[in-house]
């Protein structure tokens, strides 16, 4: 019995077994491999959504493979990199009105007594009228804003240049911390903005939109205008700046859009 | 008597099986974002013969206010599709690959006679090795297709960090049509592929799976071939 074992393994096999024997390993390691790959599918669209916290709606691997990508893609952002500008009459007359939020539900805002609220620690903040602002060198841009939708109009807006405003108010120190936190004066639209974007040249608080000051579906009277985001980041009637070190809750992130958004 | 002929490398038939789901998955979730803004069509002297999409169309497909959850599968699969895709270059340009792959001088005259074989035009087709005329143009097209997507999509993701690559594909709203008509591109060769690869049969289409197709060949022939060095594109015919 012995013997007979011996020969069969000596004995070379045919074209037809290793024909077999081929289509049989890889047909089973093809087979084997694309049930894999479905479990893996399946897994991943059965996964549960993430904790609802600063950002939220999203499923919880596809949240966390989009903080991942950021982290790559930060790597390539630089203050150098400037978005392209264009010349002023190629600037939109009718700029598009997209969204609302934080604006439209709004009866006790009074546009006559705003003042910019900035947080300076728990107990603090900075209370600076629409004059101040504007008695900052003014920068304008004349630039393709970009929305997460996928459409794009070039508008001309102008403003302060935020890192002339930040270090003009001394405010150069806080700065320093990881985030930005934007909102709304009544708190439904909030914005969070990692430091290098903040401080990004062509990031300003814009007050003027085609030469004439904001008009209030866009903003008035004082938005952010920020290049290097889509739109969903651009907050429009900023009330309240702050700064932390954590990310600050975000309007859209919680919604299930990547919170860096970065362009 | 039966032989085996090795056909297909380890590397290029798992790459290959690898980027069909990965390239659905793109697709599926590239509608989800395109949907957001889908400004396309095709209309000739105002007349409009195609749109992307008709609403039956992003109904079938549950395509409606899915935004988000498209751009999240997107920014994570397009690492699959970069690297699936990058294994296969490297794979193609070390191996040497290549030279059966990319077309050569004769490739886009013998192309065309490979079409009018196809069609049942012509009865002989010229002689091929691996590939045919048509496979080369088509297989090396597909290939360039892909690092089109890669790079037009980099534009259109980060427009501002990569503006460099924004100009070069003719900005960004140019570059957001290329890559959405690479997208129509692939839909269109996967047709045909479908089909080519129906009419070509099953040991042509076990070799992507298993790496070898079964040829009939004469003893005599069979040495004769041994003894022949492979790299002559004057290789006697035989089916695909």
């Amino acid at each position: 019995m012995k013997a007979t074992d011996q020969d069969k393994i000596k004995k070379p096999l045919s074209i037809e077994e290793k024909i077999k024997r081929r289509n049989f390993i890889s047909f089973g390691a093809f087979i084997a491999l694309g049930g894999g790959a479905a479990a893996g599918w399946k897994w991943l669209l059965n996964s549960p959504e993430e904790n609802a916290g600063i950002t939220g709606g999203a499923k919880a691997p596809l949240r966390k493979a989009l903080n991942k990508t950021e982290v790559f893609f930060r790597n390539f952002f630089s203050n150098n990199h400037l978005v392209k500008t264009y010349p002023k009459e190629r600037a939109a007359k009718t700029v598009r009105v997209n969204s609302l939020i934080g604006i439209n539900n709004d009866q006790d805002f009074d546009i006559g007594t705003w003042k910019l609220e900035v947080k300076l620690n728990r107990l603090e903040s900075l209370k600076i009228g629409i004059d101040e602002i504007k008695a900052l060198p003014k920068t304008e841009l004349i630039f393709s804003f970009k929305c997460v939708e996928g459409w794009d109009q070039i508008q001309h807006w102008g403003g302060v240049k935020m890192s002339e405003f930040l270090s003009h108010h001394k405010l150069d120190n806080l700065a320093k911390k990881n985030y930005m936190g934007l909102g709304t004066p009544n708190g439904d639209y909030y914005v969070g903005l990692e430091r290098d974007s903040v401080l990004h040249p062509q990031t300003i608080l814009a007050y003027e939109m085609n030469g004439k000051p904001i008009t209030n579906d866009h903003g008035a009277p004082l938005r952010l205008i920020i290049p290097v985001k889509y739109g969903i980041k651009n907050l429009k009637r900023i009330g309240v700046m702050s700064f932390s070190d954590q990310r600050p809750k975000d309007y859209w992130a919680e919604q299930g859009y990547d919170y860096y958004s970065g362009l | 008597m039966k032989e085996i002929k090795e056909k297909h490398a380890f590397l290029m038939r798992w790459t290959h099986w690898v980027n069909f789901p990965v390239l659905t998955i793109m697709i599926w979730s590239g509608l989800f974002i395109y949907w957001a803004n889908d400004a396309y069509g095709i209309s000739i002297f105002g007349f409009t013969l195609i749109k992307f999409f008709p609403e039956w169309f992003y109904k079938y497909f549950h395509i409606p206010h899915r935004l988000a959850e498209g751009m999240a599968f997107h920014f994570l699969f397009m690492w699959f599709f970069f690297i699936n895709g990058l294994l296969y270059i490297s794979y193609t340009i070390f191996s040497g690959a290549w030279r059966s792959l990319l077309p050569n001088k004769n490739s886009f005259k013998e192309a065309w006679q490979v079409l009018l074989h196809d069609l049942h035009i012509r009865k002989t087709i010229p002689p091929q090795k691996k590939y045919n005329a048509a496979q080369r143009i088509a297989y090396s097209a597909i290939i360039l297709m892909g690092a089109g997507s890669i790079i037009t999509g980099l534009a259109i993701y980060k427009p501002v960090q990569f503006y460099w690559l924004c100009w070069i594909c003719g900005g960004y709203h140019f570059a957001r049509i290329i890559h959405f008509a690479l997208t129509i591109g692939y839909v269109l060769f996967f047709v045909i592929h479908i089909l080519q690869v129906v009419l070509a049969g099953w040991n042509n289409f076990r070799s992507v799976i298993s790496g070898f197709e079964v040829v009939e060949t004469e003893p005599a022939i069979k040495e004769q071939e041994t003894l022949i060095p492979n790299n002559e594109d004057n290789e006697s015919n035989r089916p695909r």
